[in-house]
């Protein structure tokens, strides 16, 4: 039990049962998956369906943030990449043809790595704080998506495209499959390679692992360019599955759900570590609200006071400090019997 | 940019002063540049309708300061801003409630959801990023949970506020908010620059251990800063009320953004213990002249004000990079 209790996903695993659980009371068939047309449905399906495009660029944000950085303008980059492959496939003579779309994706995804190579050129070489370097892009980058669509909304007609976010392919969302893809490639790159630990040496310390002959600057600016990439390939899901791209509201705050999504995780924002299955428990968990706020009832404008009450029950109950001074002052007074005191002692003495 | 750097420098302005120098540089040649490009632009009234415009700004940006002079951020500030003109908006168009009490209330309110954030910040040790964005959440949500609608403000009190303007002379005229803000600008740099609670703070801002083996009250401080935060964003939006006469979940979408922006170009380090309250006023005034220029200017879209402020954070970073290179070059260095 206590082994349980030690371990980082404990809260989170346990948050997450709890919302299903609150699901499968308020919703009928909540945990059935059933098979139409040759495709996979059902209330889990959707949550990992919506969720995918927050699953990437929590996937992108957790190692950044593992290098104790923090990358703020994924969300316009996810309007950028919207807002470019939209436009580039309604300039196409035929929105159907493969080739064209596949152009549009890549011209997108180029252009994503550019602005992720733009962030850690500042943040590795200038040297500017991350979080400032990369409010730059969150705030021009809002303005150039709407130059890119022209303030307008662009909508497209294009069967490949909506393929990415909203298509199936072996009878599972074709989305979750670019997910599993790009989640199993992170943790075979940084947890079988060398480039795991690289990132944790240089959020522990940049300057010490630099000198230890880790090449601090180059690992950083691969981190900011991976995180701009996952964020343009959400930014590609999200136009997608509407068939649209809107350079003011998309991707409108998915920066912080990101970055909850990681800490919830157990990633600390102080770097030196993270967690990939943390981060995907995090991004879950942020869904699973959302879709538990509607299923419940309760009107969706609420959701933000849920996420509120979330973030700080889990962000209290990973705090050392509140666990020392909430858990030690409740054991005191009482007369400390033997039995209680070993359960809550590996919780106290970390 | 750096053209303007190098008079600064010649005339033996202080390195600590020269970002805030910079951006009055800004200012002043951006509004030459104005006067010269379009007609009836280079008026008293261009600038202090700048103020008229932005004066809740100045008092978040005001807020904010603090807070990043301490080393921490709040982005919960735009958040507050909104539910203080929802609250104050249905309590009295909805319930009737006179003005005053109304005013008083989400005064308290702002302070002690500042508090309350300040305090989980400095005793539970979360940071200050993940505590305020919980608190945008929450302030947020409690917006949209009040209801989604616009509500219409018609007290007599608040349409007076919105409605007087004091003439400063021959068609020159601010608005009761400007003289709100220009005393909360006055009021909070005595108290940065001449009173213990400032000087914590940047004891604090430059290095928190350092301030705790000096004996200054870290705790204090932490939590005090918050509060100011807390109590300017919502005296900021009593005067977005008084601007807009409304309440409305979506009012003040991203001025956090625009409030960080603001201290940043006025020259302050987010590291915190770096930077001048006259730098913030300053940053607000170029960030709102640049919203004028671009309406001046007609053509260009709203989005350029975007682009263009992110390039004006740019080259204030660099600037600033610049700088610290330099100091940390000398070998005396300070």
């Amino acid at each position: 039990m206590s082994e349980l209790i030690r371990n980082r996903l404990f809260w989170p695993v346990l948050i997450l049962v709890g919302l299903m659980a609150l699901n499968v009371a308020f919703t009928d068939n909540f945990l059935n998956i059933q098979v139409k047309d040759g495709h996979l449905y059902g209330s889990l399906i959707d949550i990992l369906r919506f969720g995918a495009p927050l699953i990437l660029v929590a996937l992108g944000m957790t190692l950044v943030i593992a290098t104790r950085g923090i990358d703020l303008s994924v969300g316009s980059v996810v309007a950028i990449a919207g807002a470019l492959a939209c436009l580039r496939i309604s300039d196409l003579g035929d929105q159907n043809s493969v080739t064209g779309v596949l152009a549009a994706v890549g011209v997108t995804l180029a252009l994503t790595l550019v602005l992720g190579a733009w962030n850690g050129f500042l943040v590795a070489a200038v040297g500017i704080q991350p979080i400032i370097a990369t409010l730059i892009l969150m705030v021009a980058g809002r303005g150039l998506a709407q130059l890119i669509t022209d303030g307008q909304i662009v909508t497209i007609n294009s069967s490949p495209y909506k393929l990415i976010g909203g298509g199936y392919w072996l009878t599972l969302p074709f989305s979750i499959l670019i997910v599993v893809a790009l989640v199993a490639l992170t943790a075979f790159l940084t947890r079988r390679l060398a480039l795991g630990m690289f990132i944790e040496a240089v959020g522990g310390n940049a300057e010490a692992s630099r000198l230890s002959g880790i090449r601090s600057r180059g690992v950083l600016v691969v981190v900011y360019t991976f995180c701009a990439l996952c964020a343009g390939i959400a930014g590609l899901m999200i136009s997608s599955n509407v068939s649209s791209a809107d350079g003011n509201y998309a991707g409108l705050w998915i920066e912080l759900d990101a970055i909850l999504a990681v800490v919830i995780g157990g990633t600390s924002l102080a770097g030196g570590r993270f967690s990939i299955s943390g981060t995907i428990l995090g991004a879950l968990i942020i869904q699973t609200l959302t879709t538990t706020v509607y299923s419940i009832g309760v009107p969706p404008e609420t959701t933000l006071l849920f996420k509120a009450l979330v973030v700080t029950i889990v962000c209290l109950l990973q705090s050392p400090a509140f666990r020392q001074k909430v858990v030690k002052r409740r054991a005191r007074p009482v007369a400390p019997a033997p039995a209680p005191m070993s359960e809550r002692e590996p919780v106290t003495n970390r | 940019m750096t053209a303007t750097t190098l008079p600064a420098r010649r005339f033996g302005v202080p390195r600590k002063y020269v970002p805030v120098a910079v951006t009055g540089c800004l200012f002043v040649a951006m509004f030459v540049i104005g006067g010269f490009r379009y007609e009836s632009f280079a008026t008293g009234q261009v600038v202090l309708n700048v103020f008229i415009d932005n004066a809740f700004l100045l008092v978040v940006a005001v807020g904010m300061t603090f807070v990043i002079l301490s080393g921490g951020i709040d982005l919960s500030v735009g958040s507050v801003v909104a539910l203080t003109t929802m609250v104050s908006a249905t309590l009295m168009t909805g319930h009737g409630w006179p003005a005053w009490p109304v005013i008083l209330l989400v005064l308290v309110m702002g302070s002690v959801l500042g508090f309350a954030m300040g305090a989980i910040i400095h005793y539970f040790e979360i940071q200050p990023f993940i505590v305020t964005l919980a608190g945008m959440f929450l302030a947020r949500g409690l917006c949209y949970t009040i209801g989604t609608e616009s509500i219409s403000i018609t007290d007599p009190v608040f349409t007076a506020f919105a409605q007087t303007r004091i003439n400063l002379g021959p068609d020159l005229g601010i608005s009761p908010s400007v003289l709100i803000a220009a005393v909360v600008v006055l009021v909070a740099g005595y108290v940065l620059h001449y009173t213990r609670l400032g000087r914590s703070v940047y004891a604090v801002g430059g290095n928190e251990n350092s301030a705790l083996l000096m004996g200054l009250p870290v705790a204090r401080t932490k939590i005090a800063v918050y509060t100011i935060s807390g109590f300017c964003s919502a005296l900021g939006g009593i005067l977005l009320s008084f601007y807009m006469l409304s309440g409305y979940g979506l009012h003040a979408v991203g001025m956090e953004l625009d409030a960080i922006a603001a201290v940043v170009i006025g020259g302050a380090l987010l590291t915190g213990g770096s930077g001048y309250l006259l730098g913030t006023v300053l940053g607000v005034l170029v960030l709102g002249l640049t919203q004028t220029i671009l309406s001046f200017e007609g053509t260009l879209s709203s989005w350029w004000t975007r682009i263009f402020i992110g390039l004006l954070l740019l080259a204030f970073i660099l600037l600033q990079r610049l700088i610290g290179v330099r100091r940390s070059l000398r070998p005396s260095g300070s």
